[in-house]
């Protein structure tokens, strides 16, 4: 019984090189394919109308997806987990409003940022915790905060509201100041997804998101801290959309109680147009950032083009199962092209 | 003699008097068991006597409730499995255990990778050591293809690579020769000799006697979650085991009664289902139970669904009673006197959260209707009418069927299918994770079914079940059927061998 099995050797390296090589351009495939479609959407537009890449309309362009892509960022992460934050909204708006009434009594600028980003946190770890200790599944539970974050900020804000002219001249310039076409608000919000991405690829715990979101039961066996990083994805998220919130007061200078309702809609929409799989372990924030963009630009586009923003919604929507759809294709042909392949070769 | 001599060297790993229950299931009772340095141990047991229990509890997945595991002499208690890997602990479980969305590389070094400046993880060292190990098991996988599409043999080497790759003391292997072939089954044995040379422990659990008895030097036995004995295996004989495993005759636990085949009730014709089984053909008559075997993957399962509508097939065809069937309706193939009992009960055959009475209750939508209503009273009668004739255990019917122990539920899911008096039975791994009692008791009811002219399909992967409940087995590999073998001839050897496409004649 001391065989040991030459006959295998030669065999099976160049095609599954092959079946390796094709999955890899697939899944680079999904975020090329979304940023084509953004580019041509562009170029058809400026084709149209020459006054829509001025240099203002670039940094229209940036500022408007800003905000979108950083909260997309933080919401990929609770994706890639298997999990979805919907308390997004509501945590942008009552952070909003925390930073700009601590601005209104003359706070520092920098410091309102980091209370925003605080109150995201502890939003965060509240949602982390109630779906890692709960075990209850996260859509219900983050609904359940979404309700509960707004009715708070409805108590809290009442009728009140903040404008451009309580807050500092400072805070508001830097909102729509930045290096020629580029704004401010836009680097900050590239170093945060160059950031994130740079960690999960690189750290272990990074890879361990995916890893739990691919399969659960495997990634508890494996002996990976399932609750702790459901947790600290959760507070990720949280803390972005803190930022978020503080950056939207920045950009828009006008707060009140229904600032950033259903916009939890919007991020997870941007998510998964930009191939952050809804059932978790497969994705990359850089996805979530283009397909945040190619949602946000579309608002710009049609009004270029002369049609009417009424189309904006019904767009979004397409797009949407346009993305799921091709998704769900590519992984069928994708399952099956490696099952021939293996059964050719096994 | 309740713990094992101790000659020789240390144990590394040791369970000492150790129980375990799950609410009302007792899965381990005061059982120990000692692991040597340089030596493969075999763990015996029927399904269901808590091998796998001893393994989770080995693994850190599951505490103890009482007793103790000793680590080098010393009793440790693992908070999860972290903590058991981190002391050199490896487990290949039965199921693959893998990440489909991430690379081989990742499976493998998942948690423990190696590191570059800054805590980042080193991709080059990473897909540099994956190739060494794949080397190493003398096997050609690309370390940067994801898990997702692997099969399953390849998925077990995976979970090999996995377990070499931390120099492990104690590696714990849950039938992992059971989707290998011959070739396979060959290297992965040369790899456990290598590491008990180099001083590891190893605990090996499998399902095919000969391979305990070429590979190990001693045994522990467990039925019905008790510790039975703790031996060497020299000396012994396989029907030695096979008594201590089963505690009883074999005849009894697999009451087959003879019967005379009467006309074909299920006709399958050249069914295909693109990529999953191709070209499958087989009859089965009124009064036969006719054994569907094979590895897990081999395609049965899928075959099932196909017959009865629940997955589309692209050719073929399938006739009950001479009527053909429409192609993906269950509900068709229910009213032509179908039913499917699934492999998994929890998944498939129960909503776990409603009552016995309701559960059962499922297959007669149609019928208990009064002047389109659910006539309740009648769905009670029902459901008691068959709780009642298989014996089932219960409190209330209206208690929800997850209070129940697996082996009821099992029969909760016969009744639910035996309620549509069907002329023809599919069954999908009857008996797996159910107390031998309870085994026995399903034999005897699929076996007076048969003697009543029901025509039985049964899938399963329990081999002497098949040998002692089947009145011909056919055989399938890789989607197709091999071998269709009469009782008189059919044998451990002769299926196996045509399960792992050995004998593919």
């Amino acid at each position: 019984m001391t065989v040991t099995t030459p006959e295998q050797a030669p065999v099976a390296e160049v095609p599954k090189e092959g079946a390796t090589r094709l999955v890899d351009r697939v899944f680079k495939m999904r975020e090329l394919a979304i940023l084509i479609v953004f580019l041509v959407m562009i170029a058809v537009t400026q084709a149209g109308n020459s006054e829509f890449l001025t240099e203002q309309g670039i940094k229209d362009l940036l500022l408007n997806a800003t905000i979108l892509v950083l909260v997309a960022v933080g919401q990929s992460l609770v994706v890639i987990t298997r999990n979805v934050d919907l308390s997004v909204g509501s945590t942008l708006g009552i952070t909003a409003f925390a930073a700009g009434t601590y601005l209104q009594g003359g706070g520092d600028p920098v410091v309102a940022v980091v209370l925003a980003v605080l109150l995201g946190v502890g939003f965060g770890l509240l949602n982390g915790l109630l779906v890692s200790l709960g075990q209850v599944p996260a859509l219900v539970v983050t609904l359940g905060t979404l309700y509960i974050i707004r009715g708070i900020d409805s108590i809290w804000v009442g009728s009140r509201q903040i404008t451009a002219a309580d807050l500092p001249d400072g805070f508001v310039d830097f909102g729509s100041g930045g290096v020629s076409a580029v704004p401010y608000l836009a680097l900050i919000a590239l170093a945060v997804l160059v950031a994130t991405a740079y960690y999960l690829k690189h750290y272990g715990s990074g890879r361990e998101l995916y890893a739990l979101g691919s399969n659960p039961e495997a990634a508890r066996l494996a002996g990976i801290p399932v609750r702790k990083r459901i947790l600290a994805a959760y507070t990720f998220c949280g803390a972005v959309t803190g930022l978020a919130g503080a950056m939207y007061l920045a950009r828009f200078g006008n707060v009140d109680s229904g600032t950033g309702s259903g916009y939890e809609l919007t991020v997870v929409s941007a998510v998964v147009v930009g191939g952050v799989v809804f059932t978790g372990g497969s994705g990359s924030v850089y996805g979530a950032a283009l397909g945040a963009m190619l949602l946000t630009s579309i608002n710009s586009v049609l009004p270029a083009l002369g049609v009417s923003s009424v189309w904006v919604l019904a767009i979004n929507g397409i797009l949407l199962i346009l993305a799921i759809a091709v998704d769900r294709i590519v992984a069928l042909r994708v399952a099956s092209a490696l099952k021939k392949r293996n059964a050719r070769h096994a | 003699m309740t713990h094992p001599s101790t000659t020789g060297p240390a144990p590394v790993l040791a369970l000492r008097d150790v129980s375990k229950s799950f609410g009302a299931v007792r899965a381990l009772r005061d059982v120990s068991l000692e692991l040597f340095p340089g030596e493969v141990h075999a763990l015996a047991g029927e399904n269901g006597a808590g091998k796998s229990t001893l393994i989770k509890t080995l693994a850190g997945v599951h505490r103890p409730d009482s007793g103790q595991v000793l680590l080098d002499g010393a009793p440790v208690a693992f908070h999860g499995p972290g903590d058991a890997r981190d002391a050199g602990i490896a487990v290949i479980y039965q199921e693959p255990t893998l990440f489909p969305d991430l690379s081989i590389a990742e499976n493998i070094f998942m948690g423990r990778r190696p590191r570059r400046s800054l805590g980042r993880i080193d991709h080059k060292a990473t897909h540099a050591a994956t190739l060494a190990l794949m080397r190493r098991l003398d096997v050609q996988l690309d370390p940067d293809r994801p898990a997702r599409g692997l099969s399953i043999a390849d998925q077990q080497i995976v979970e090999i690579a996995k377990a070499l790759s931390f120099d492990a003391r104690v590696l714990i292997m849950d039938e992992p020769t059971a989707a290998l072939t011959g070739s396979e089954v060959a290297r992965l044995f040369n790899v456990v000799r290598t590491l008990r040379e180099q001083g590891a422990a190893v605990l090996f659990i499998s399902h095919r006697l000969e391979e305990i008895f070429q590979i190990c030097e001693r045994v522990t036995t467990l039925r019905d979650g008790a510790w039975i004995a703790s031996e060497p295996l020299a000396g012994m004989t396989e029907d030695d085991l096979v008594r201590r495993m089963v505690g009883r005759d074999l005849d009894e636990l697999y009451p087959k009664q003879d019967v005379v085949p009467g006309e074909v009730a299920l006709s399958v014709r050249r069914l295909t289902r693109e990529g999953v089984f191709t070209d499958v053909s087989f009859e089965v008559r009124r009064g036969e139970i006719v054994g569907l075997a094979g590895l897990v993957g081999a395609g049965r399962t899928e075959v099932a669904r196909a017959v009865f509508g629940v997955d589309r097939w692209d050719a073929g065809e399938v006739s009950v009673g001479g009527k053909a069937l429409v192609n993906g309706a269950p509900s068709t193939a229910m009213a032509a006197g179908l039913a499917l009992v699934p492999e998994d009960r929890r998944a498939q055959g129960l909503v776990m959260d409603m009552s016995i009475e309701r559960n059962i209750g499922l297959t007669g939508l149609r019928t208990t209707v009064k002047a389109g209503l659910m006539d309740r009273g009648a769905e009670r009668s029902r459901s008691l009418d068959w709780a009642v004739k298989l014996q089932v255990k219960y409190a209330r019917i209206a208690d929800a069927v997850s209070t129940l122990s697996g082996g009821n539920q099992q029969k909760v899911v016969l009744a639910k299918w035996l309620a549509t008096r069907p002329d023809v039975l599919i069954v999908d791994e009857p008996t797996r994770g159910i107390d031998v009692g309870t085994k026995a008791e399903v034999h005897r009811l699929l076996s007076e079914l048969a003697a009543d002219g029901v025509a039985v399909l049964m899938i399963s992967s329990d081999l002497p079940e098949v040998l002692g409940m089947a009145d011909r087995v056919l055989v399938m590999h890789e989607g197709r059927l091999t071998a269709e073998i009469p009782r008189s001839e059919a044998t451990e050897e002769t299926v196996m061998a045509a399960a792992t496409g050995r004998a593919a004649a």
